[in-house]
């Protein structure tokens, strides 16, 4: 076998290992079922009624894009979580001993933490067609729009696997990966209009990727204006995805449990 | 000379401003057991490390069945196995998806990976909890299953890092007899341990470590006898009886035995007289014995004489070896 052909086949059975352990670890589903529909929840019944959202009727239209891509950027924990863990308690090691591809363990953690996101987004789009969201795009944008949110949540895998993998703890890569997180969703039109926001917050919210992912969704999800937002969102989501992966993969050649 | 298996010159490693690897040279001729003998923090995990190609060494070179564990690492890593000693098993799989996953990962192929599993789940006594989570185990349980994934694609050349640490005495000796047998068939291994007795037991040769250096290097016979042969240490019934005691047994030897609290101790030397004639002496001299042994010195001995301190008391400078690294 070539060497591409290794590391796809280490790949599928790094991934396969990740997806057994998913039904085994019902306290994780916490934080990618119960937690998004909570979010939903308090943003729809205790913030809606006071944030205005000029050209939506319903502030669900308007939130349902930007909480489902929060959840998706929050899918980069279970990614951070399962590398820690596996660190700590020498997996990692045994890995690295073994005479498997250098990229497999991270490509198998990511690519079984797409499963995770993708149940997170089944949850939050039916809380959301129940709290009164509707598509109002055609079924082909509506699907783009789910590949770009899971592409998204991939990208963000990414990101956070080399956030565990520069922490020396699992405590340590969440407290980095909030750092991280709560800015680059918060500061964006997830929630509100960057116009609502002061000038300098405003123009950080129009320069951050997360807004452009969000918009991107609107786009495809509500039929808002978009420009080439939809475009631009798959963009830097593939841009993530190369960085983040090669910068991860060089942290997996020199990590060691301590 | 036999091939070594194993064999490394002036390996060093420094985590920060700690010195984890002074220099070390190491050889291991194919089928033997090399010991690493050290407290915490001696070095022996960075070691180990080394040598499986997880780390790379700041100076020095290496070479494990016949490959650089620098330049040929990718290739090395067919040929080893490595149990460590935080009993890598991944716990949300049942011992048998641990093992097939190894092998899958070395690349066996499916079919012989699930028939190696069963083999090696057989062989070391987890057949009926083989479809259990491993988070299930006990510990000893683990350690056996974390060895057995050392052993899936019969790699030629084991690394063990402290392989028993924190088991009870029964699943200590399980686990070597275990290991014995591999031995017994072929495999070199290189075990760190900070036990003395297991290092005795386990290693044909003994390389004792402490901060970052080999400071004796031996048979573990060679490395008793540099302590000195064997001693008579006699209990005294009664503690006024000391100075007849030390009459009767002065002959025997050339120093004069030395007494503390009843107990009598001395230097045995067959030429001059045995057990048997020191009994004899002492019930001429109406001494009551409670209670009389040959005591043939332990490597506890070897290491308290050579680094001044027991093999348990470096706690601290593993903490800062941890942190380190």
């Amino acid at each position: 076998m070539s060497a591409l052909a290794y590391t796809v086949a280490d790949t599928a059975v790094i991934a396969k290992r990740n997806l057994l352990r998913i039904p085994r670890q019902p306290d994780l589903w916490v934080s990618f079922t119960i937690q998004p529909l909570m979010f939903v929840l308090l943003f729809v019944y205790v913030f809606g009624g006071a944030v205005q959202t000029p050209g939506y009727d319903d502030y669900a239209d308007f939130l349902m894009p930007g909480i489902i891509v929060q959840s998706m950027s929050f899918g980069g924990f279970v990614t951070a979580i399962g590398l820690s863990d596996d660190l700590g308690k020498g997996l990692i090691d045994r890995f690295r001993s073994l005479p498997m591809s250098r990229s497999a363990v991270l490509a198998g953690r990511t690519l079984a933490d797409v499963a995770t996101n993708a149940v997170s987004l089944v949850v939050m789009v039916v809380v959301g067609l129940l709290v009164g969201f509707n598509f109002t795009s055609s079924p082909l944008e509506v699907i783009a729009g789910f590949g770009l949110l899971l592409l998204f949540g991939y990208a963000f895998s990414w990101v956070f696997a080399f956030v565990a993998l520069s922490s020396s703890s699992a405590e340590g890569a969440q407290a980095l990966g909030f750092m991280v997180i709560f800015p680059l969703t918060f500061a964006s039109s997830a929630f509100v209009p960057p116009e609502s926001m002061p000038a300098a917050i405003e123009a950080f919210a129009n320069a951050n990727p997360v807004s452009t992912i969000v918009d991107a969704t609107r786009a495809l999800f509500v039929d808002a204006p978009a420009g080439n937002d939809v475009w631009a969102a798959f963009a830097w989501c593939l841009g993530l995805i190369a960085v983040f992966a090669v910068l991860s993969v060089h942290r997996y050649r020199r990590a060691v449990s301590s | 000379m036999a091939e070594c298996a194993i064999e490394a010159e002036g390996l060093s490693k420094s985590f920060d401003d700690v010195r984890a690897l002074d220099g070390i040279d190491l050889r291991a001729p194919a089928g033997t057991v090399l010991g690493l003998l050290g407290p915490n923090g001696a070095g022996k995990t960075t070691a180990v490390r080394i040598l499986t190609t997880l780390l790379p060494p700041d100076g020095g070179s290496a070479r494990v069945a016949g490959l650089d564990v620098v330049r040929d690492a990718a290739a090395l890593r067919a040929h080893i196995g490595l149990a460590g000693q935080y009993a890598a098993v991944d716990e949300n799989l049942t011992g048998f998806e641990n093992l097939e996953m190894v092998g899958r990962l070395y690349h066996l192929g499916k079919g012989p990976s699930r028939e190696r599993a069963r083999e090696l789940l057989e062989r070391f006594s987890l057949t009926d909890a083989a479809d259990r989570l491993a988070k299930t185990y006990s510990g000893g349980m683990r350690r056996r299953l974390d060895l057995a994934a050392a052993l899936v694609a019969r790699p030629p050349v084991l690394f063990l890092d402290e392989p028993t640490t924190g088991l009870d005495p029964v699943s200590r000796l399980e686990l070597w007899e275990t290991i014995e047998a591999r031995v017994a068939a072929g495999t070199t291994v290189l075990l760190t341990t900070q036990y003395l007795d297991e290092a005795d037991r386990l290693a044909d040769r003994i390389a004792v470590i402490d901060h970052g250096n080999v400071i004796a290097e031996g048979t573990p016979d060679e490395l008793k006898s540099r302590v000195g042969g064997e001693r008579l240490e006699v209990t005294l019934k009664n503690y006024e009886q000391e100075k007849a005691a030390i009459e009767a047994l002065a002959p025997l030897a050339d120093e004069l035995p030395k007494c503390d609290h009843g107990i009598l101790v001395m230097p045995l030397d067959k030429a001059r007289g045995d057990i048997a004639e020191a009994v004899r002496r002492l019930d001429a001299g109406n001494v009551g014995i409670a209670d009389i042994a040959v005591r043939r010195p332990t490597l506890d001995d070897v290491f308290i004489s050579l680094t001044g301190h027991a093999a348990e008391e470096a706690e601290e400078d593993q903490q800062q070896e941890e942190a380190a690294a």
